[in-house]
């Protein structure tokens, strides 16, 4: 299925439809995707870490699967991950750009409503972007479905850059989507920031 | 996946050797064997490696649950057990599956429908139960011949539905679509329909791959959900609808939940394809006339189309193999030349045709019929005596057939 639909960040609708109810298709192994487009999964690297150095609040969301080490391989991403985040706050300009790490510890819907400030939650994340004011941001260790309606109620209610470090097949509700992720994609990532420093330019320090 | 790999080349306490799933159905020889249709479901799953299935075993519509019983006692499934009705069968199925097993059952008719209220909850909870349906006749008076309405509400519930033709598209299906339904970016239940009583009664030419090779276990891991949490959605969303109620977010989540369970069989697609070898299979869609059909009606089409042919009249087949995902874009490319768009159904609603009517362009092109349903026999010569009538050629009258 041809189709012209790009997965952009919003506010996008009421309701938006799911990326993949729009012809959007999943890349395939050593693939990634950008706005819907499959492309290599270095090109999708590379974005990412272009988003992350041109925003005013760059924010790595790692959900349960990293958040416990529940196994080795799960211990070993969570290093990777506060390696990723530990790195961005270098090479950002913290003079207008402020790098977060904000867990989503898990999924239960939380009532009358979450602590913005130290969590986000799928049912909600809007939340948690508006009141941090969160312009790009990426998932990692959220279980799929989980992920997907975040991932579409951000692109429904929000102007965020969504980025998705899956560890499965990859999420086309994002706007840039990594698949069959690894501590070691996970550093490569870290590694284009590092690469990309200086040569991205910051948001403007009065933008809103 | 890589869980899945690491059993590779080990053996089950059957002495079956887990192995590729795709040199399994694609490259491993195959044995003729001359079996009913409930059989070849027994033999389907003596090499699936379910853990558990769950069964009402209503014997006279299918003896598939019955032939599975055995598998236990032999020692092929993990476990087996009979609800007291089918909804009880069919929320047993979903707590296996919650607590990750790999599940396996079948129902038909007014079993199916008793059972309704599980199947969304299934796709919902994205999990991968795969259930057989026998079709057969769901209204009164009750009838255990075949009859596809019941596949119409299945349609909607946001599981994936295939339609098999025949016992061997039914073998092959059935481990096929435990490799589709589990994988992460799907996991989705999967109804996998017959036409009841033609091809779970009847013997046919079934080729079997090997018995001592079997699927790989299901890896509960890859599972795009956790396992059954309480506190957690759709289990909180069920048991706190008060909650829900007062709060504008959840009906949000809802929503997205929903749009993301029909994203899930949007991603079947990709799998389907690879591993049924397309959605639709076609034949001569160059003619003026091509006849759009599932089940069944796809074998009695063929011999309609045999028939024509003698009488020098061309038609071509669309056979429609899965209804979910539905193969909209395929059909409008098999169907593009087609002058006329024949679609034989055994149901009274024709939802086949309305489905397809949908679809494509210039729909006025579709003729939907003939139909039977209710248990009737769908004879060839009554499909080749639609073609004629929509191309204007005189065809003998059959009201009369028998009397």
């Amino acid at each position: 299925m041809t189709t012209s639909y790009r997965v952009m960040p919003g506010p996008e609708h009421f309701l938006p439809p799911s990326a993949a109810s729009m012809g959007i298709r999943l890349p395939d192994p050593g693939q990634g995707h950008i706005h819907g487009s499959i492309v290599s999964e270095e090109e999708a690297l590379e974005e990412a870490a272009r988003q992350f150095l041109s925003a005013k609040v760059p924010t790595i969301f790692p959900g349960p699967l990293v958040l416990w080490a529940w196994n080795d391989k799960a211990a070993k991403k969570a290093k990777a991950i506060r390696h990723l985040y530990e790195t961005i706050k270098e090479c950002v300009d913290s003079s207008c750009q402020h790098a977060m790490l904000i867990p989503m510890p898990d999924y239960r819907p939380k009532y009358p409503k979450i602590n913005p400030e130290i969590e986000i939650n799928p049912n909600h994340p809007n939340l948690t972007i508006w009141h941090n004011k969160i312009d790009a941001c990426m998932f990692v260790g959220v279980h799929c479905h989980q992920a997907n309606l975040s991932l579409k109620i951000i692109r429904g209610g929000t102007n965020c850059y969504t980025i998705a470090m899956c560890a499965q097949a990859g999420h086309e509700d994002a706007m840039v989507s990594v698949r069959d992720a690894t501590a070691d994609k996970i550093i490569k990532l870290a590694d284009w920031v590092k690469k990309l420093k200086g040569s991205v330019a910051p948001p403007a320090k009065n933008s809103a | 996946m890589a869980a899945q790999a690491s059993f590779i080349g080990q053996k089950n306490k059957k002495e079956q050797v887990y192995t590729d799933p795709w040199h399994m159905m694609n490259e491993a020889p195959r044995t003729p064997s001359f079996f009913t249709g409930s059989e070849v479901i027994k033999e389907a799953v003596r090499r699936a490696s379910c853990d558990i299935m769950v069964a009402y075993p209503i014997t006279p519509q299918s003896e598939a649950a019955a032939l599975c019983g055995e598998l236990f006692a032999e020692g092929y499934i993990g476990d087996y057990f009979r609800g007291e009705s089918e909804f009880a069968v069919m929320s047993q199925c979903a707590g296996a599956a919650f607590g990750g097993a790999r599940v396996f059952t079948t129902t038909a008719g007014p079993g199916t429908m008793r059972a309704m209220e599980n199947f969304p909850m299934w796709a919902g909870a994205r999990l991968p139960i795969q259930m057989i349906v026998t079709c057969r006749g769901i209204n009164s008076p009750l009838s255990i011949q075949p009859d596809t309405l019941e596949i119409s509400y299945l349609m909607q519930t946001g599981m994936l539905v295939w339609h098999a033709e025949t016992a061997q598209d039914f073998y092959d299906w059935i481990l096929k679509g435990y490799m589709v339904s589990e994988e992460p970016d799907v996991h989705l239940p999967l109804a996998l329909c017959c036409d009841g009583f033609f091809v779970t009664h009847t013997k046919d030419m079934v080729d079997l791959t090997p018995v001592d090779m079997c699927l790989p276990p299901y890896d509960p891991y890859r599972s795009p959900v956790p396992c059954m949490d309480m506190e957690c959605p759709p289990v909180r969303m069920m048991r706190d609808p008060f909650v829900m109620k007062s709060n504008y977010i959840s009906y949000a989540t809802h929503a997205s939940w929903q749009q993301e369970v029909w994203a899930a069989v949007e991603r079947s697609r990709k799998h389907t394809i690879r591993w049924m070898d397309g959605l639709i299979d076609t034949e001569n869609t160059d003619a003026d006339v091509i006849v759009v059909a599932s089940g069944t009606a796809v074998s009695q089409s063929r011999e309609a189309i045999a028939m024509l042919e003698e009488e020098g009249i061309h038609v071509g087949l669309v056979k429609v193999k899965t209804l979910r995902p539905w193969p909209g874009e395929e059909i409008r490319e098999a169907t593009k030349h087609a002058k006329h768009i024949i679609v034989p159904e055994f149901n009274v609603i024709g939802w086949l045709a309305r489905e397809v009517s949908a679809t494509i362009s210039n729909n006025e092109r579709i003729h939907a019929g003939p139909h039977v349903c209710g248990g009737m026999t769908m004879p060839p010569e009554i499909i080749a005596a639609e073609i004629k009538t929509v191309l204007g050629v005189k065809a003998p009258s059959l009201a009369g057939r028998g009397g």
